[in-house]
């Protein structure tokens, strides 16, 4: 029982993180049909952003995670508009090539700066603390993290449900011409939804801090992790990358716990297994 | 009639002959050229042979991911897989068998060969991200496996304990890494024009032909997947052997072997340099391999900005790879007349 | 049961399903050698599925295709192409980053199984480069020999087409809209380039235009929502007047 509860809370948040991490990139590569490898940059920019404003600015936690997520959404706007409008054009290698020297770029700014240990966030003491459930106790952080994951995949939901802004990308994912044909603007769009998926990143990357350690070298360590959710779930799908990452969330979370010997041998497996039955991935599109 | 028509077939080929053969022999003279590049590294850079023969290597798994990627036209983000069973596979043997290096060179390439071809099966299948991430999972999964039999492979710590004998019982490796270095050089230059009478075979025009258009080729009758898997587990036996060397001359090897980064940087030497051509991968490694070793060894903390820079530079300036760059240069060059 | 004359291709009772919709209805048809039939009928009609069953692109729910006795419905597409089916696209896919030799070149090493030979050059088998030449001659591509594909027109990338698929030596060959996209100056040649096809070869060719096709034709089947509405002469499909009304409807709606 208490493996169980332990395998199914701890997998839940760690899932809710891969989610807030990966939706963006899944969007992007969906939408845009980018392969973008640098996007674990935002989340390591969010988390840089917060570790310094946490340790060196009065602000305290949630205005400082505030502002690193609306700071590394602005970076992220830039970015578009100064390197992502040509690689949308290029060949899906190129793509991987630029995106991979986007990330170098990132990592070498952060490790110039703030150098190249972890990055700690200082958040609020009660994080660390304990909710005793009367079976087990539970560490605040992780029900944070959960309650999080859900408001933002709710809040995902009723965006791309209800407003004017989420039929206009759900149009432009599928199908961009017809999109544009109809007078969606499209670059908007892309720039909105962009930005939208770098500060998710973000926010996931500073919340999921305890599990996912900030650090110089957070993108490339976590790229594959990233792409696995964004394959598994399928393009371009905000529900698939949701199940997706909560299923691999809970698989990696329960090899662990059971036969941690045999490390992330499951996760890729179970990633296999999907892709080989739906190469489009759970949600996606063919 | 037919005899009209072949006549004057072979009369253009006769008036195309010397032009041909010129230009066969240039192209003679610029691959001598490189061996004797190669050669001369050996007596420039003595204190730096290990550097040079890790580039050696990576050039040959470079131009093993060139089969693939360039000319086949099939996107692999873990072509580690490969290079990592040929450094196990010629390490294992080494300690557990037999420390000749020649049987050990083709213990590795064999093994290199059968992983590609066992997981070329269900690979060569996948399109795009699917295939990208199945490639990733079958190096990720060998990785965990060697990790996990510790026992035998030495897990994280690595494989110890190799020791190779002389190579024809006579040229000991050294300290100094001379014979390393020599052995690496040799087996290159084989691979290298193996590759090259490779891509220009039959064989070779099919990969070509899949690479521009599939569904063309199983028009006129290619059985594409089987073909694929083919080039794959070729791909495999080439970059097997680099594995094997890599093993052979640093008598080690490590989980690294397996890693996602290894993968990566192959993919982007590759892209650097030029897909598709054999000296692509070539100039690709040797840049990148330089590049990094200088700017790490100028400022430890932050070549990464160079590196950075030189790819973002490539991609949007010269995307054809450093290949590409005669030609712009050319053609710049007309337009400022 | 084995069927009477059992030279050409023999298509019985053709069925194919996606889901409940059903785009090839029990079609029957025969191409004997010399041949030269067309296939017309209104946009969805199922004209290219009807091809892609042939070639082996699709697979069909139902019926048989039997080539010179044996039933081939079944074999994937390359197995068909090395029976004697082969076809042209409809959009090109011809390989544009190589020259018209080198085009026309791989049918020829893949017929004749030189495929999968690692260890000589691909120019370097003199019976596959006379053949080469021979293709270029007949489709008037030889000024073109060492042209990159894209470079050329479309009334010419059309006629590497078929040099290509003929160099396969088929024995059924179906030609899916030879004249689409090419310029009217140009669709001589297309018409030229069939009329010139060997005589024992069996044609089918799909087809819009159907001033090509009236003249290019010795019999046309009618195809309509995936099953054959009639099949006649050029005349007498002039005279229907079934396939009057579909044709001026359609060309109304358009």
């Amino acid at each position: 029982m208490a493996v169980l509860s332990g395998i199914l809370i701890d997998g839940l948040s760690y899932g809710m993180i891969l989610f807030m991490v990966s939706v963006g990139l899944s969007v992007t590569m969906g939408l845009m049909r980018v392969i973008n490898l640098a996007h674990g940059g935002f989340a390591l920019l969010g988390g840089a952003t917060a570790h310094w404003l946490t340790t060196n600015t009065d602000l305290g936690y949630y205005f400082s995670v505030i502002l690193a997520v609306l700071a590394t959404m602005i970076f992220a706007i830039a970015m578009e508009k100064i390197f992502y409008r040509k690689i949308y054009k290029f060949t899906e290698l190129q793509q991987v090539l630029a995106t991979i020297g986007i990330t170098f770029l990132m990592i070498a700014s952060v490790n110039f700066l703030l150098g190249s240990t972890i990055l700690p966030i200082r958040s609020p003491e009660f994080f660390s603390s304990s909710v005793d459930l009367g079976f087990r106790t539970l560490p605040v952080h992780r029900i944070v993290v959960i309650i999080a994951g859900m408001a933002i995949a709710l809040g995902l939901y009723i965006l791309l449900d209800k407003t004017r802004f989420g039929i206009q990308l759900r149009a432009a994912v599928d199908n961009r011409n017809m999109a544009s044909s109809l007078g969606i603007n499209t670059a908007r769009v892309y720039a909105l939804s962009f930005a939208l998926g770098a500060g998710l990143a973000a926010f996931g990357g500073i919340l999921g801090a305890e599990l996912l350690p900030i650090d110089a070298y957070y993108p490339l360590r976590y790229m594959v992790l990233f792409l696995v959710v964004v394959a598994v779930g399928g393009l371009g799908s905000i529900a698939g990358s949701f199940f997706a990452a909560i299923g691999l969330g809970i698989i990696d979370t329960a090899a662990r716990y059971i036969v941690p010997e045999y490390g992330t041998i499951f996760f890729f497996i179970a990633m296999i297994l999907v892709l080989l039955l739906r190469p489009q991935g759970l949600l996606g599109k063919k | 009639m037919q005899e009209t028509q072949i006549k004057p077939a072979e009369n253009l080929a006769q008036t195309a002959a010397p032009a041909r053969s010129r230009k066969f022999l240039i192209k003679l003279l610029i691959d001598l050229a490189l061996i004797g590049v190669g050669i001369a590294a050996y007596f420039i850079f003595p204190d730096n042979l290990g550097f040079i023969t890790r580039i050696l290597i990576m050039i040959i798994l470079v131009l093993s991911l060139d089969l693939v990627l360039g000319y086949a036209g099939v996107a692999t983000l873990g072509h580690a897989a490969l290079f990592g069973a040929g450094a196990y596979g010629a390490g294992l043997f080494a300690v557990y068998f037999s420390a000749d290096p020649l049987l050990g060179l083709l213990v590795g390439a064999i093994v290199g060969a059968i992983i590609a071809f066992i997981s070329g099966l269900f690979l060569m299948r996948a399109h795009g991200l699917t295939l990208l991430m199945l490639t990733i999972a079958v190096a990720q999964i060998l990785q965990e496996i060697i990790n996990k039999e510790r026992a035998i492979t030495g897990g994280s710590d690595g494989l110890l304990g190799i020791d190779m004998d002389p190579i024809f019982g006579i040229y000991a490796f050294d300290f100094f890494g001379k014979t390393g270095y020599l052995y690496a050089l040799t087996v290159l230059v084989i691979v290298f024009f193996a590759l090259k009478i490779l891509v220009a075979s039959p064989f070779g025009a099919m990969a070509k032909g899949i690479h521009e258009s599939a569904p063309r080729m199983r028009a006129i009758g290619t059985p594409v997947y089987w073909r694929l898997v083919g080039i794959y587990t070729i791909s495999g036996f080439i970059a097997g052997i680099a594995g094997a060397v890599s093993a052979q001359v640093t008598e080690l090897v490590s989980l690294e072997a397996f890693g996602f980064a290894l993968s990566a940087e192959a993919m982007v030497m590759l892209i650097l340099g030029g897909l598709g051509r054999l000296y692509g991968a070539i100039i690709g490694t040797v840049i990148f391999m330089v590049v990094h070793h200088t700017a790490a060894s100028i400022d430890p903390f932050n070549w990464l900005f160079v590196i950075g820079t030189m790819v973002l530079i490539v991609v949007y300036f010269v995307p054809e790879g450093f290949m590409g760059l005669p030609v712009k240069l050319r053609r710049w060059l007309r337009w400022q007349k | 049961m084995s069927v009477g004359m059992n030279v050409g291709m023999e298509v019985k009772n053709l069925q194919m399903h996606f889901g409940g919709i059903v785009v090839a209805d029990d079609i029957n048809l025969t191409l004997k050698p010399g041949d030269r039939k067309a296939l017309i009928g209104p946009n969805g009609a199922g004209k290219t599925t009807f091809a892609n069953l042939l070639t082996g692109n699709l697979t069909p729910t139902g019926g048989s295709i039997h080539l010179d006795g044996q039933n081939i419905a079944h074999l994937r597409e390359s197995q068909r192409v090395k029976a004697g089916v082969a076809k042209t696209f409809q959009i090109t896919t011809l390989f544009k980053k190589m020259s018209v030799r080198e085009n026309i070149r791989l049918p020829i090493l893949e017929r004749t199984g030189l495929g999968t030979k690692m260890f000589k050059k691909a120019e370097a088998y003199p019976e596959v480069e006379a053949e080469v030449e021979q293709m270029m001659t007949q489709f008037n591509l030889r000024a073109h020999a060492d042209i990159e594909v894209h470079e050329l027109a479309y009334g010419q990338q059309r006629l590497v087409e078929l040099a290509l698929t003929l160099a396969l030596k088929p024995r059924i060959l179906i030609l899916d809209e030879p004249s689409a996209g090419v310029a009217a100056s140009d669709s001589h040649m297309i018409t030229d380039a069939i009329e010139r096809l060997p005589k024992d070869l069996s044609v089918l060719i799909i087809e819009h235009d159907m001033k090509l096709v009236f003249k290019v034709a010795n019999k046309i089947i009618v195809l309509v929502n995936g099953a054959i509405l009639c099949e006649g002469t050029p005349a007498e499909i002039g005279k229907n007047q079934q396939v009057r009304d579909l044709y001026l409807g359609a060309r109304h709606d358009t």
